[in-house]
């Protein structure tokens, strides 16, 4: 039975193969063994959002998602979101209304808006607090986080129309 | 925390994923969406020595309607389910219980049949499965059986589902046309668990014409009363209230930092009343 695995995984768009340890999960793997530090770690177990990334398009726990689980997947991370634009308005936008204090949730929170917006979730309020409901912020209070969202979702819709 | 070591196997089909229960005995946990098993690990409450990854197994996927059931393989994730374009038309109930179920991350991984499978006593799914008599298809080493919703949720964190077995799929009958269907839950925000929560089903919601109600979060496994059911008929939402209170007194009800029994027992009446009103 094995206790190291060879995975392949596509993450923000560039090709990964790498033997892991079969206990190590995602979130681990992308920060320790890829270096790459925009996943946050929060409670381990689900709950804070702080790891949260984009798994073959959905938002995933990686936390919750061993590395091997992640074999052939797309994996796209906060810097994956910025590095390609996908973000920017998002990021403009928790900028001008002061969606971020410490940041630390903010990856996680872009994460979860990005699939938002690009769903053409609206901007209504009570729905843009469901979705972010799995990410915790300690410092906001999410007024201003909602606001954001709801400014980006909002003149999505203008455009649309 | 991060979990304790445990070695890693993927089979490829059915038969390979048996066998290797089969093999390895209480030694061996089948990972499924991993979004209980996975925290429960980092807890170190679960220590498997081996994981069994559901992934690949071909015959737990699927989503398939027949005439009058649809065929929910156990590898279904929550948010393949809420994508379903017939859901609303063929699973009410289903539907208007998905969004209550964690949060959307949660979602995009969790799987119906590790729901079922770890029958949590909050859980939204084992209760909604009662209420519309779906069948539980586990498949063992002597081949498959079905098991009767009412008969699967055993006890706390228990089922029908022997170590040896898994959850092939779960077969839900298709709306009736002239039931209506209704659903509310209370927790502490959004995506939590319930501190109560119901799930049902009537000819006519107020007043009651033939009811079937199971409540969640609040007992051990998923509560349905044949003789309370009965006993609401012709009843109005607001006197089923008190009914339910009145019906679960004596009965074993969970008590925890969020709510006393008491208070379970009371909003169980609430919830019922809400349910109603909004059917
Ligand atoms: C923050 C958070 C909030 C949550 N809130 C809710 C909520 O409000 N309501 C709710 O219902 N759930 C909630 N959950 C749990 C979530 O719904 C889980 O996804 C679900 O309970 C288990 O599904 P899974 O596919 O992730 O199973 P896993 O975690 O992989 O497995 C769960 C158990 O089932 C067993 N198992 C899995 N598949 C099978 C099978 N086919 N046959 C036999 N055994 C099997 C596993 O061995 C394990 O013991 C929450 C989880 C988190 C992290
Ligand atoms: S670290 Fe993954 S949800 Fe908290
Ligand atoms: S900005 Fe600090 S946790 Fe959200």
């Amino acid at each position: 039975m094995d206790k190291t695995r060879e995975i392949t995984l596509t993450v923000n768009g560039e090709s990964v193969t790498a033997r892991v340890p079969v206990r190590m999960n995602l979130v681990d793997f992308l920060r320790n063994e890829l270096e790459l530090t925009g996943s946050h770690v929060g409670c381990e177990h689900g709950v804070c959002g702080a790891c949260t990334l984009l798994m073959d398009g959905r938002t995933t726990r990686a936390c919750l998602t061993l590395a091997v689980q992640a074999d052939g997947a797309e994996v796209v991370t906060v810097e994956g979101l910025a590095a390609s634009g996908r973000s920017a308005a998002l990021a403009r936008a928790f900028t001008e209304r002061n969606a971020l204090q410490c940041g630390f949730c903010t990856p996680g929170m872009l994460a979860s808006a990005v699939t938002w917006v690009e769903g053409g979730g609206s901007a209504e309020r009570d729905a843009i607090r469901a979705h972010i409901s799995g990410n915790y912020c300690r410092c906001t209070g999410y007024q201003s986080i909602v606001d954001a969202i709801a400014d980006v979702a909002g003149s999505k819709a203008e455009d649309a129309a | 925390m991060k979990a304790p070591d445990f070695a890693y196997a993927r089979p490829a089909d059915l038969g390979a994923a048996l066998a290797l229960l089969a093999e390895h005995g209480t030694e061996a946990q089948p990972l499924a969406g991993g979004q209980s098993l996975m925290p429960m690990m980092n807890f170190r409450l679960a220590a498997p020595e081996i994981l069994i990854d559901l992934s690949d197994v071909a015959e737990l996927r699927g989503l398939e309607r027949t005439r009058d059931t649809v065929r929910i393989g156990a590898m279904t994730r929550y948010r393949d389910l809420e994508d379903w374009p017939d859901l609303g038309g063929t699973l009410p109930l289903v539907a208007m219980a998905l969004p209550h179920i964690a949060h959307d991350a949660i979602r995009n991984r969790g799987t119906i049949g590790g729901s079922i499978a770890l029958c949590d006593p909050a859980a939204e799914l084992p209760a909604v499965m009662r209420v519309l008599a779906a069948e539980i298809e586990v498949a063992g080493a002597e081949g498959s059986r079905r098991v009767a919703a009412d008969d699967f949720f055993t006890g706390f964190y228990e089922t029908a589902c022997g170590e040896e077995e898994l959850i092939v799929a779960i077969h839900v009958p298709v709306a009736e046309a002239d039931r209506v269907y209704g659903f509310h839950e209370l927790a502490q925000r959004h995506g939590d668990y319930a501190m109560a929560g119901v799930a049902l089903s009537a000819l006519s919601p107020n007043p009651i014409r033939s009811l079937r109600a199971a409540f969640f979060g609040i007992a051990a496994t998923p509560v349905r009363l044949p003789d309370l059911e009965a006993a609401l008929e012709g009843l109005t939402a607001c006197e089923a209230q008190a009914a339910v209170t009145a019906a679960l007194e004596g009965l074993d009800l969970l008590a925890d930092t969020k709510a006393s029994a008491d208070m379970r027992r009371h909003l169980s009446g609430v919830v019922l009343k809400r349910a109603l009103e909004a059917m």
